[in-house]
């Protein structure tokens, strides 16, 4: 019960980081590798919100999503609308997010420095549940409630609202969609604004749930997060969020069973077990991309 | 990608560095050796000493007091006059190879006469071979794991192996919490870790102590929460942990929150101030052995505590008090014959006995290792208090 109930809270943050994934490549069909950067960038950020700032955490978090989406916009501005009408505009914009990403963790550094930090121990109550024998903090409940919430919302964002509307035109045809007056640049840059603040909250989540952020913290998470994407259907939002739980479970079963050195080696089995079974993903369509 | 962006800056930075040495034409003359001996011992040109400490990367925060305690060190040596200490503290970054490149430019380029450090002992099993074939003595002021002082006779340590301070941990645990069963926890790719954990598991065995599993984890690992609900399934009187500092303030917040309440036992890496500042109440009933006791009334370490304190407005910790005492070392070294020079402070670092430092009265052993008694520390109220 502990064991699946740690799962579930790691698989959480890791279901958040993959829908921001998720977002830009099944609507823009564009894979953002500076998003990892905005993680750890988020981490740090909120901790600074913290001890600096003085603000609570509940406070920080939707600062950390603002500031996320501000990168967000930056990211889409600097590394891929100026090369958005090359014909190798997926392959560039892959490139030049790794560059941005370089260079965010380069600032990162040059403001924080290249040690681990951490948010202060009295930020959160340190208030305990007993589950069923599993022992489970407030905090704990907090990060799985936000993500779960936000994944929903998102969710029904995309399906229902006028904007949801004007990304998936934009994700079935962008000419079209400009012809039929969506206005496609903005929709692209207010999908990237809210696909990086779900990043950047779940860094600042992953931050606290580990109480440790370090510069490496994206490029840990990074390949997870793709392989979530590719398990739950590229560019699926149910997907991810079940992909990301689902990769959580099986890393803690991994480490109960098999030790802590197996964690990455089953995300990845499970990456090409799935991938034999169904090539399209679990929720993946018949169509390449989905919103 | 991402974690190429500080690499990259380093090699300019080592670029600018290395340079910078090669103007001023690097090393130094032959006026290396003096007149006079002991406190009289006057040496015309400054005694170059180079340090290779962590500080940036996963052990930034023990380099950093390591520089510390060697620029006080260097500050009063200075100022007590006859000889000049020279000190060049350069960066490793935690890593080794780095740490191979820090050592190449101190005893070719920068012509040190004696090396302290490297902070890690991974990075000292990789660098120090390059001191020991140019013939310049290594002092060692951090590194716990045995081995270090094995790979040549220019090797020296002043800091106590984890198998001379964790026997006398463990056994102080079990006289004051009753040990019978622990699980044991340690990161399996870190040669300081790893060899902790056998050490511990050496110890244990030797007190009659049942180890009810051992769980390994990676020196990267931030997320301890499915080993230690494993670890907590056993019901152990305490958890016995061998990892880096990095890993311990995580791990030990982590236990406490899936309500494991028993004592941590931990090796060296768990004694740092870091953890009471970082991991708040979670550190409670930490228990670790230390080579420094920070209590101790001996002349030299009330001094070095005011002193420390008024220079840098902080306490310092084991780190900062071995630096300290590895200068100090090296200056006992160098009046010993009133020279300078690479093999004279070699010859005067092996013939050190009994000498009065903060660490308490110190012996340099035919291993080139230091002897001198631990202490056995616990939290208590947020601070480290002699466990007794």
């Amino acid at each position: 019960m502990q064991q699946l109930l740690n799962g579930i809270f790691i698989g959480s943050i890791y279901a958040l980081f993959a829908v921001g994934f998720a977002l830009v490549f099944g609507i823009l069909d564009r894979l953002n590798l500076a998003h990892p950067a905005v993680f750890a960038a988020s981490a740090f950020i909120g901790i600074e919100l913290v001890t600096v700032g003085g603000l609570p955490f509940w406070a920080a978090l939707p600062a950390v999503a603002v500031v996320g989406a501000l990168l967000g916009l930056i990211v889409e501005r600097v590394a891929f609308r100026p090369l958005k009408g090359r014909p190798d505009a997926h392959f560039a914009g892959l490139i030049s997010s790794i560059a941005v990403a370089g260079m965010l963790i380069a600032l990162l550094q040059w403001r924080y420095g290249a040690e681990t930090r951490r948010f202060p121990a009295d930020a959160f109550p340190a208030t305990r549940f007993d589950v069923l024998g599993a022992q489970v903090t407030l905090l704990q409940v907090v990060i799985v409630a936000v993500c779960l919430a936000l994944v929903v919302g998102l969710t029904w964002l995309v399906a229902r609202s006028r904007l949801g509307r004007g990304m998936r035109a934009v994700a079935e045809n962008p000419t079209a969609a400009r012809v039929l007056g969506v206005n496609v640049d903005r929709v692209t840059a207010t999908t990237f604004a809210i696909s990086a603040a779900l990043g950047a909250v779940a860094g600042a989540l992953f931050a606290m749930n580990v109480n440790s952020a370090q510069l490496t913290m994206g490029s840990a998470i990074e390949l997870k997060g793709l392989a979530i994407i590719v398990v739950g259907g590229m560019g699926s939002l149910p997907g991810a969020l079940v992909g990301g739980l689902l990769l959580g479970v099986a890393e803690v079963f991994a480490v109960q069973y098999l030790g802590s050195a197996w964690r990455d080696l089953i995300a990845f089995a499970l990456l090409f077990g799935i991938l034999l079974l169904r090539p399209q993903g679990l929720f993946g369509g018949r169509r390449a991309r989905q919103v | 990608m991402a974690h190429r962006g500080p690499a990259l800056l380093a090699a300019t930075v080592l670029t600018v560095a290395l340079t910078a040495c090669a103007s001023e034409g690097g090393g130094s003359g032959g006026s290396l050796v003096g007149e006079g001996t002991g406190d009289d011992c006057t040496i015309a040109s400054p005694v170059p000493v180079g340090a290779a400490l962590s500080l940036t990367g996963a052990a930034a925060s023990y380099g950093e007091s390591q520089q510390k305690g060697l620029e006080l060190a260097a500050e009063q040596l200075n100022a007590k006059g006859g000889v000049e200490y020279e000190l060049t503290v350069e960066d490793d970054q935690t890593d080794p190879k780095q740490g191979i490149a820090v050592f190449e430019q101190l005893t070719a380029a920068d012509g040190a006469s004696v090396i302290i450090g490297p902070t890690l002992s991974t990075a000292a099993f990789q660098a120090q071979p390059i001191a020991q074939d140019e013939g310049v003595p290594v002092l060692a002021i951090s590194n716990t794991v045995d081995g270090i002082t094995a790979q040549g006779e220019y090797i020296f340590r002043d800091s106590l192996t984890e198998s001379q301070v964790i026997p006398q941990t463990v056994a102080a645990a079990k006289a004051e919490y009753g040990l019978e069963k622990v699980v044991v926890m340690h990161a399996n790719d870190d040669a300081l870790a790893e060899a902790g954990g056998e050490v511990f598991a050496g110890a244990l065995d030797a007190e009659g102590i049942e180890v009810a599993d051992t769980l390994t984890f990676s020196v990267a690992d931030t997320d301890f929460r499915a080993l230690l609900t494993e670890a907590k399934a056993a019901d152990p009187d305490a958890l016995v942990v061998s990892s880096l500092i990095e890993a311990a303030i995580p791990l030990v917040t982590q236990a406490r929150e899936l309500g494991i309440d028993v004592p941590i036992v931990g090796g060296n890496g768990f004694n740092n101030p870091k953890l009471m500042a970082d991991a708040g109440d979670a550190a409670e009933g930490v228990v670790v052995g230390a080579a420094w006791n920070s209590s101790s009334d001996n002349p030299e370490n009330t001094a070095f505590l005011a002193d420390f304190e008024e220079k840098y407005g902080a306490q310092p910790d084991q780190f900062a008090a071995q630096a300290y005492t590895g200068l100090m070392l090296v200056d006992a070294a160098v009046r010993a014959s009133c020279s300078g020079e690479r093999d004279a402070i070699k010859e005067g670092l092996g013939g050190i006995e009994g000498a009065a430092t903060v660490l308490g009265e110190l012996t340099i052993n035919d291993e080139r290792d230091a002897e001198h008694e631990a202490v056995v520390q616990v939290v208590e109220d947020g601070q480290f208090a002699v466990l007794d």
